[in-house]
């Protein structure tokens, strides 16, 4: 019989999850995971990391589109879909296999199935009919989110796709059509786009990544434009009229004129719903809003002893802000000392289209909206060697502080490697540097990241290359 | 697995200290309740003492070193059946990997240099940063630019980041509480005062005390201990920001001296001050005028109910003021031998935080000088002090006749934010009434 009693028990083992197991363990809980799929959740397996492995193929494909630009001669350069997917999947397969080694390192019992709170203490897991049930002093629920479905437009995973569908394509549709344009819809318009198909996005707001400060909207529309995509904003996505081989939608913009187009394939890219179903939820204190968890600062639900971190607890839905809610979560059961919560506005975001866009803090117009007299600060890819050595110079840096303090509020950044160049300013903004620390930052020459640089002295009016 | 020691928070305001001397050397064997070391705060010296048993592995930080951050680990204990080959586990600092020794310690006892810090250097012509009396203040620089933006001194600020760092959200919530408020107004006052001049920077962001180069010449230079700083900070800090004014009486002490003496001889577990009669005068005076047991709250005053009266006594290197609790409801006896215990432990360095914090109102005593009358600085955050000169015998005038009584000159110091020049005056009045008719302090 295998142990049942445990300190802490983690329904879900996603970037969040197993984090919370590790660090459970290392503080000396005795600690179990449930999971009900595959270790690493969607990150690993259907989200972040298989659409980088994607995506990396774009890069090369349209580096390769373009070696005569650096003087190298290619012939007949062609994407075979195949081996693009079964490299994104071994990826995933690697990894994953490298988080059940991390839980068997630190000596965490793995249950398989479905975990369900069941009564005070007790968690339940259920797997092919059978039953065990676990005591648990602790339960943090990190079981994750899943695409939005509208209804009427539910992905049939032949003509219209998930996320999932999307990552394991059988084609590349010659007409795509990719309903929204945050992080996941952007990436997959740019993946296909980069392997020939005509892609149209449409958005239902005023402009595309929405989340994003405006100039990297526009900045990012520009350019997708100009690489062939088409760009639907304030339209709406009425109906979905299928037929056997493709799909015709009916679109509805601002004004209320309506229009129609076919595409060989859609992909539905609308949001994301928290996992709250059949854990157990009934009958306890947990608080659910809009199918998402409702958690103080330390991630304690409702009812003693229930945590709930990541995805399943709202926006923004990233890898890193589960994994950093589950260590201070652990950290605060553990009764570690000076635990201190999530700064939201110190979790960057990224997002891997081409050019890449990566982003810290407040937009401006939040931060204006949040009572802030702004310094803003402009920084264009076209002004540094390096981006020009790259051949990439389309992208910009922009950064928002606190006229008053010195405050860097925001950063916002698209082109080249923004995605590796924006943990700078995360740094920055946990430890609460002011534009004087940035300016007396030296920045290595050349890089990419001297635009940083000259973005926090654009913003002060001593920018020098510019 | 061996122990990590790390240094020890004595009171909840305790960020960093002096470990003063180490009690066992490296080798020797504790048990729980030993002395392992003394530590010296700003305020006191205090003992730390092991909790475990075993053997004094290393020591990591030397007996004489200031500045010693909280949580620093200090030294490695061996437990029972371990030898000094588990200390080869150990890198040469001892800091992080010592963190390991226990999992649970690991986020609270980081990789902190247990090097002595460096005092605050001027970085970079940054505006907020400065050189704080008290030693290094760990603060953001945004903290450091928003606490000079309101002219708050960031050392006044308890930090909650990570180690007790001063962030942004301390410096706001400070500001907000109105810990600011009365330096603000104060140098706002200041500023009216100038009428147009050039504006007064405020008081609480000038620099520390010795701002001028000093002389040439020959000398010695002496550290600062911690008591000293904080002699230095707070009484500069009282006499910037707190209106003094100064009241001065003149008790006539025959009938004190007789009753004391009557009382001195009726017991022996019990020998009366002329300073005892002096506190629970004090203490009763309050009592009549509950307005003066107050103290200043930036944008409000602290009218405090328990009458609390601190003592000054000087100790080697410096003074500090331990606290008589509710001196008003305790008889001649037992304040007099509180005091007698409070003293001694303050000259032994052993006062505990709570035994000299608080309080509303200070006695300092120069009598035993000879010391005719003096005025002295109010201890902030209290609102008084009363200086206390020699009784000796001088003519004064009775029934229009020059005759001889035993006089003892007092000056009130008090805070003209919270006591007026009448209610000092009165307050005055009945100290001089309990004193000069010392059988109404029986009732």
């Amino acid at each position: 019989m295998a142990e049942t009693n445990f300190d802490l028990v983690v329904i879900g083992t996603g970037p969040g999850g197993y984090v919370a197991a590790i660090r459970g363990a290392q503080l000396g809980l005795k600690t179990a995971v449930i999971e009900r799929e595959h270790f690493g959740g969607i990150c690993l397996n259907w989200g972040c990391i298989p659409t980088k492995a994607l995506l990396r193929t774009a890069e090369v494909y349209r580096n390769i589109q373009h070696a005569e630009s650096y003087g190298i001669k290619v012939e007949k350069a062609s994407v075979d879909l195949e081996a693009t997917v079964k490299r994104s999947r071994q990826v995933a397969a690697q990894l994953s296999g490298g988080i059940s080694g991390l839980l068997k390192k630190n000596k965490i019992a793995v249950f398989e199935g479905q975990g369900k709170i069941a009564g005070s203490g007790k968690v339940s897991v259920e797997k092919d009919g059978s039953k065990t049930v676990l005591s648990a002093k602790h339960t943090i629920l990190a079981t994750g989110a899943r695409a939005r479905n509208l209804p009427g437009l539910e992905p049939d995973s032949k003509l219209i796709w998930s996320y999932k569908d999307a990552l394991v394509p059988d084609t590349t549709p010659k007409k795509l059509l990719v309903v929204g344009s945050g992080a996941i819809g952007i990436e997959f318009a740019s993946f296909f786009n980069a392997l020939g198909s005509d892609v149209t996005v449409v958005e239902v707001m005023d402009r595309i990544l929405p989340v994003e400060d405006a100039d990297i909207s526009a900045h990012a529309e520009k350019a997708f434009k100009k690489q062939g995509m088409t760009i639907k904003k304030s339209t709406n996505v009425t109906e979905l009229k299928k037929s056997s081989k493709d799909v015709t939608a009916t679109f509805k913009d601002a004004k209320g004129k309506t229009s129609t187009d076919t595409f060989d394939r859609v992909i539905m890219a609308v949001g994301i719903v928290g996992n709250v179903e059949d854990i157990g939820l009934e009958g306890t204190k947990v608080k659910v809003d809009r199918s998402h968890i409702e958690v103080d600062e330390f991630s304690r639900t409702g009812e003693a002893g229930v945590y709930a971190i990541g995805d399943l607890t709202g926006p923004p839905w990233l890898a890193h802000k589960a994994s950093h809610e589950a260590i201070i979560c652990v950290e605060k059961i553990a009764g570690v000392k000076d635990v201190h919560p999530l700064v939201t506005t110190n979790i960057p975001g990224c997002t891997y289209c081409h050019p890449q866009v990566a982003s810290v803090g407040l937009t401006e117009k939040a931060a204006i909206e949040a009572g802030h007299e702004v310094k803003v600060g402009r920084f264009p890819f076209i002004g540094n060697g390096k981006a020009i050595a790259l051949g990439e110079p389309e992208g910009l840096v922009k950064t928002i502080f606190d006229a008053k303090t010195g405050e860097l509020i925001g950063a916002h950044m698209i082109g080249a490697e923004v995605t590796e160049l924006i943990q700078g300013f995360g740094i920055a903004k946990t430890l609460e540097t002011t534009e004087i620390e940035l300016m007396h930052t030296v920045f290595p020459h050349p890089t990419l990241s001297e635009m940083m640089h000259e973005s926090v002295l654009d913003a002060y009016d001593k920018v020098i290359h510019m | 697995m061996p122990i990590t020691i790390t240094m020890p928070a004595l009171s909840p305001t305790m960020t960093e200290g002096k470990l003063a001397n180490w009690q066992v050397k490296e080798g020797e064997s504790v048990s729980s309740g030993d002395v392992l070391a003394e530590i010296e705060t700003d305020k006191a010296t205090m003992e730390v003492e092991a909790v475990d048993e075993g053997v004094l592995g290393k020591i990591l930080v030397e007996g004489g070193t200031d500045n010693v951050a909280v949580n620093t680990p200090i030294a490695i204990l061996l437990e029972e059946g371990e030898d000094q080959s588990a200390l080869d586990n150990y890198s040469q600092d001892g800091a992080s990997s010592a963190g390991s020794s226990k999992p649970e310690d690991k986020p609270v006892a980081p990789e902190e240099s247990a090097a002595p810090e460096k005092p605050a250097k001027q970085s970079g012509g940054s505006a907020g940063d400065k050189v704080v009396t008290g030693g290094r203040v760990f603060a953001s620089p945004l903290a450091r630019r928003i606490a000079s933006n309101e002219g708050v001194d960031v050392a006044d600020i308890d930090g909650t980041g990570p180690r007790g760092r001063v962030i942004k959200a301390d410096v706001e919530a400070f500001v907000k509480s109105g810990g600011a408020a009365a330096r603000k107004s104060d140098a706002k006052a200041e500023d009216s005062a100038k009428a147009g001049g050039t504006t007064a920077q405020p008081t609480a962001s000038s620099g520390p005390v010795a701002t001028t180069p000093p002389h040439a010449g020959e000398h010695e230079e002496i550290a600062l201990n911690g008591m000293r700083k904080t002699i230095a900070k707070r009484l500069t800090e009282a006499k910037q920001t707190i209106p003094h004014f100064y009241l001065t009486v003149e008790c006539e002490l025959d009938n004190l001296l007789s009753m004391r003496k009557d009382l001195n001889a009726r017991g022996d577990d019990y020998k009366i001050s002329v300073n005892d009669f002096v506190i629970r005068a004090s203490a009763l005076a309050l009592r009549k005028l509950p307005q003066a047991n107050a103290i200043w709250g930036g944008d409000k005053i602290l009218q405090y109910k328990d009458i609390d009266i601190a003592v000054a006594v000087a100790v080697d290197g410096g003074l500090i003021t331990p606290v008589v609790r509710t001196a008003d409801q305790k008889g001649l006896a037992s304040i007099s031998n509180e005091m007698k215990s409070l003293a001694g432990k303050a000259k032994d360095g052993k006062l505990m935080p709570e035994e000299y914090q608080g309080g509303c109102f200070s006695i300092s005593n120069l009598g035993m000088f000879g010391i005719k009358e003096f005025s002295a600085v109010i201890n902030p955050p209290q609102s008084a002090i009363l200086a206390v000169g020699a009784g000796e015998q001088r003519p004064v005038i009775r029934d229009g006749a020059v005759a001889i009584a035993t006089v003892m000159s007092v000056t009130l110091s008090c805070d003209h934010r919270v006591i007026d020049g009448a209610v000092g005056a009165e307050l005055l009045k009945y100290f001089k009434g309990y004193i000069e008719e010392p059988l109404t302090m029986m009732l």
